[in-house]
């Protein structure tokens, strides 16, 4: 895969040191899967723990804690066994066209995500995440030549493309580019004619009211 | 059983390149044939540096003693997964107590990690030319933390060790999130040019 538009380093050093939460850490995730040049710098950012880790001088554990441990793999047998890393991904499937990190949510295939229309040639699916995340994560599907919505919010955004193509001013951005931006970058992406545009969202959530009022409003002022 | 103990423990005045290969051989033998001493080994030089940083993190003792055996369940349960060419066994080690601090720590999923931990890359492949590049890695990341300037180091230490989110970091250094960003952003780049040194 040809990616142009990579993870900001510094979002590169949250992941590897665990700060982003689940969200963004799927929308990292789904990157990674596809890109194999942030891979390899996530792994130099893990490489830091690492070293820390080694660094730290600290005095020995009671030998009671290795028993304990030996007697909870040997008590537990059958149930703590070599991982099969195979059975723990989704199947390949039909298509087989979303990154692994996000078929746990949506399944191996872009065909089979269930859509909402919340305007004109745009359509959405709301991901409800396994953690109690203060970000929200939803995937988007604009039609061709259509402008991504506005998000009305001041939050950072992280936005990963896996159909079709948006341009704006940065420039165009295709099946894994992500736009890992700061708050401040002000940007409306157009999806390229030809066909639509499908993309995962991670947005830090919004600084307005939880209440359920507002709540019911949401889905009138779109995202 | 103390004794016992003593006599696998590693010495820690070894060179970082040596101790890091003890430590792969003896992952090495936990993979081949669920080798005990070696797994005891392991414990011994992982077990306290892990309790250390969960206490850090903000876990209390016996939480910290909880996750250390998590963290070590783990690395018997995944140690198939190791491999030589991805980097340092104390890196694997430090993923996973990484991913252990972020479920029960942070109560957030780790999950998206494990996603992609049976993931290689393309150029991974068991030659002794990855294996070599991999550690001498590790030990170039090692140089080029210990000569970083206090302000940097200070950061990388409060988001890695200390489990601060960023916006902590800030607040608690009373700077700006763009500065604590740049400050993050210029302590990686200085890992990269070591790196690219070693090409
Ligand atoms: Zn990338």
């Amino acid at each position: 895969m040809n990616v142009l538009y990579h993870l900001d380093d510094a979002t590169v050093l949250r992941y590897a040191s665990g700060d982003l939460d689940e969200a963004f850490s799927v929308v990292v995730a789904a990157h990674l899967a596809m890109c194999d040049q942030c891979r390899r710098a996530v792994r130099t950012a893990e490489e830091i723990g690492g070293q820390l880790l080694e660094a730290e001088d600290t005095p020995e554990l009671p030998i009671g804690d290795f028993d304990r441990l030996m007697q909870r793999l040997d008590g537990a047998d059958g149930k703590i066994k070599a991982a099969e890393p195979s059975v723990r991904h989704a199947p390949a499937g039909n298509g087989g066209d979303v990154p692994v990190p996000l078929r746990r949510f949506v399944g191996p295939s872009l065909d089979a995500v269930s859509w909402k229309v919340i305007a004109p040639g745009v359509r959405k699916h709301a991901i409800s995440l396994s953690s109690q995340s203060a970000s929200s994560l939803y995937m988007l599907h604009i039609a061709a030549g259509k402008p991504l919505p506005e998000h009305g919010h001041g939050g950072v955004e992280m936005t990963l493309i896996l159909s079709g193509a948006y341009r704006d001013e940065l420039g165009r951005f295709s099946p894994g580019d992500i736009a890992d931006l700061d708050e401040h970058v002000e940007h409306q992406p157009l999806v390229e004619p030809g066909e639509p545009c499908i993309c995962v969202v991670a947005t830090e959530a919004p600084t307005r009211f939880k209440g359920l009022f507002s709540r019911l409003l949401q889905p009138l002022v779109g995202i | 059983m103390g004794l016992a103990l003593r006599v696998t423990q590693l010495p820690n005045d070894d060179p970082p390149e040596r101790l890091a290969q003890m430590h792969r051989s003896l992952i090495a033998r936990v993979a081949g044939n669920r080798d005990r001493e070696a797994y005891k080994a392991l414990f011994v030089h992982f077990g306290p540096r892990v309790k250390a940083l969960m206490l850090k993190a903000g876990a209390d003792h016996a939480q910290a003693e909880d996750l250390v055996q998590d963290v070590m369940i783990t690395v018997w349960r995944k140690v198939e997964l190791y491999t030589p060419e991805r980097g340092a066994v104390s890196t694997w080690i430090y993923t996973i107590a990484r991913n252990a601090r972020i479920d029960r720590l942070r109560r957030n999923s780790s999950r998206a990690y494990e996603d992609l931990e049976g993931m290689d890359l393309p150029s991974d492949d068991p030659s002794g030319e990855d294996v070599a590049f991999a550690s001498q890695r590790a030990e170039r990341v090692g140089q080029a933390l210990a000569e970083l300037p206090d302000d940097q180091k200070q950061i990388i230490e409060l988001a890695y060790v200390h489990d601060m989110p960023q916006s902590e970091i800030a607040g608690t250094l009373a700077i700006p999130l763009g500065t604590v960003k740049s400050r993050m952003r210029l302590a990686y780049g200085k890992l990269k040019v070591k790196l690219e040194e070693m090409r």
